[in-house]
């Protein structure tokens, strides 16, 4: 019996170790070893750090970086959009939870269908630009997908579209869950609409808000392939001018057959990606304390 | 009081306006994508030509037709499909078995393994391709079900352990001593009382894993090459590389192709929210 239990556990962990492993540990362990190394097909000589040299020392993924920076500037937008919706939500106007359905809807199509959808509505002679020119914007009437200029700043709105309808839900979810004593009485003492936003309720959500900036942040340095991908051909095009890191990882190992260099990508987002974890345990920990995640 | 009855003016209240004003922009910016595929869908290529934003003036169900007979999107749907319920049997069937054991039993190594399993949620899924895609071409592995399923439950299942453990401490310790007297060991434990107690959970996590499956891209095309183990979202690359010049035919494919997720979520909208706040970080 004691010998059994002290076994116990370990078989009920081994298969969940296993596919950890073999899932993760295994590649993690690969990626620096390939990124040393000149791998043509499946192996090949070490090669020290000729890898990273190459890869620093080509304008194409510092360009690839700096989308991702780029794209980091959706964050504020989509912090900014989603407070704003949730907090009109909170007010629980007639027909609320149907426009908290409909909003929510973004979030639930796939990212690759949407960016199809979103390509042709923004094509030069799309629909988005003949609203624009008929409400007489024409200096708006970009050509959103087909100019490198632009093209990132499209994948962008995107993004802020989508993402933002998780920030909506998580945000109102926080709000409903509020002291609403505090507010009431806040109203009592005469305080505006705005001044019990700026002083009351956002300093309540500082928890939620750190936590949807932590995702997010995540999600735009290591989640936008297919958002990239669609809209820009498969190609991060026009140009180069929507490549991102992931896709410049994935056309390393798919396209020119070089998974020494794709792997040197991959240990360095691997390293970003481990730095982020510190804040991701200290804001989930913290909305676990309120509940809110 | 009074003076709030004096006039109509006083009575359309200015900041529910302006609130209803700022709902119905959002309404329309979140549902404008929506409405754009569905009504161009029904229009024919010329109408596309010249009316491309109001409803069709006659409305054709021709490209739905070819959509539904002269495409693969059936076929893709049904790889999909078999990827999703694959991954999550086999993740939440793992899940379970390592989340009771962290949550409920004392080994060595139990608090290390909860915070790297729970670590590897931030770790982008394309840092695991390439070693991945060097050893699967090796062992022959690229376009079958079963290597895609064994990347896509690994994926999946440090979010599955994380909301199982955290939930399975939750339950009562009380439920587990009584048990234990009648002489229940573990693995009837975990089946008869925490697995039913754990239903919620356990929805939720289905739910957002096999969205996850359902909706990925990156592993789809770089895992299932072969064009009879194409999933819904490669297949969707492929549709639009070859037909993104018949925009209302592309629009109807789209439709056809988000149809199924936008019914789920209405026919499950809580289970959704919930659980895609849940599983945010995915």
């Amino acid at each position: 019996m004691n010998q059994g239990s002290r076994i116990a556990p370990y078989a009920y962990v081994l298969p969940l170790v296993a596919l950890l492993l073999f899932v993760f540990g295994y590649p993690v362990v690969r990626i620096f070893e390939f990124s040393f190394k000149m791998v043509r097909g499946i192996d090949g000589p070490w090669i020290g750090f000729r890898n990273y040299d190459l890869v620093l020392s080509q304008p194409l993924f510092w360009e690839s970086v700096r989308h991702n920076l780029q794209l980091l500037l959706a964050v504020p937008c989509m912090v900014v959009w989603s407070l704003l919706i949730a907090v009109v939500l909170f007010d629980r106007l007639r027909g609320w939870k149907l426009y908290r359905v409909v909003l929510f809807l973004p979030y639930i199509l796939a990212v690759p269908i949407i960016a199809v959808v979103m390509k042709k509505m923004f094509q030069f002679n799309g629909p988005v630009n003949e609203v624009l020119r008929w409400i007489g914007l024409d200096f708006l009437a970009l050509d959103w997908i087909g100019s490198t200029d632009v093209a990132l700043w499209t994948v962008m709105l995107l993004i802020i579209w989508r993402e933002s309808a998780l920030g909506i839900i998580l945000f109102l979810a926080r709000l409903l869950a509020l002291d609403e004593s505090l507010i009431e009485s806040a109203k009592l003492e005469g305080a505006s609409w705005w001044q019990r936003l700026r002083y009351v309720i956002v300093p309540q959500m500082k928890v939620v808000i750190e936590f949807y900036v932590v995702v997010s942040v995540i999600t735009i340095l290591s989640s936008v392939f297919s958002y990239v991908y669609m809209i820009g051909g498969g190609r991060g095009g026009p140009g180069t001018s929507t490549t991102v890191v992931e896709l410049y990882i994935f056309n390393a190992l798919i396209r020119t057959s070089l998974p020494g260099i794709a792997s040197a990508v991959s240990a360095m987002l691997f390293l970003v990606s481990l730095l982020l974890i510190v804040p991701l345990f200290a804001v989930r920990r913290r909305a676990n304390e309120e509940e809110v995640a | 009081m009074a003076g709030s009855e004096t006039g109509f003016l006083a009575r359309v209240r200015p900041d529910l306006a302006l609130k209803h004003g700022v709902l119905g922009v959002a309404v329309l910016i979140a549902l404008a994508p929506t409405v754009f595929m569905v009504l161009t869908s029904l229009k024919s290529e010329e109408e596309y030509t010249f009316n491309k934003v109001g409803p069709p003036a006659a409305p054709v169900l021709d490209h739905y037709r070819s959509v539904l007979f002269a495409s693969d999107f059936f076929a893709w749907m049904g790889n999909s499909l078999v990827l999703a319920a694959g991954a999550v049997a086999l993740s939440t069937a793992v899940s379970c078995l390592g989340a009771y054991a962290i949550a409920r039993m004392q080994f060595a190594g139990r608090g290390l393994l909860f915070s790297v399993s729970t670590s590897l949620m931030a770790v982008p899924p394309v840092v695991m391709i390439v070693p991945l895609f060097v050893l699967y071409a090796q062992l022959d592995l690229i376009s079958t079900y079963h290597g895609a399923i064994l990347i896509y439950a690994g994926l999946i299942t440090p979010f599955s352990v994380y909301l199982l453990t955290t939930f399975f401490r939750t339950i009562p310790r009380e439920l587990f001593e009584s048990a234990r007297i009648d002489g229940a060991g573990d693995l009837r434990i975990l089946v008869r009382i925490v697995l039913p107690l754990s239903l919620p959970a356990l929805l939720t996590l289905v739910v957002v894993n096999a969205l996850y499956v359902w909706n990925d891209l990156l592993i789809a095309i770089i895992f299932l090459q072969d064009d009879a183990k194409r999933t819904l979202m490669a297949g969707i690359s492929v549709f639009q590389g070859r037909y993104g010049d018949q925009i209302p035919l592309t629009m109807a494919g789209m439709v056809f192709a988000s149809a199924p997720m936008v019914i789920l979520y209405i026919a499950f909208q809580k289970h959704y929210i919930s659980g895609l706040m849940a599983g945010s970080i995915k």
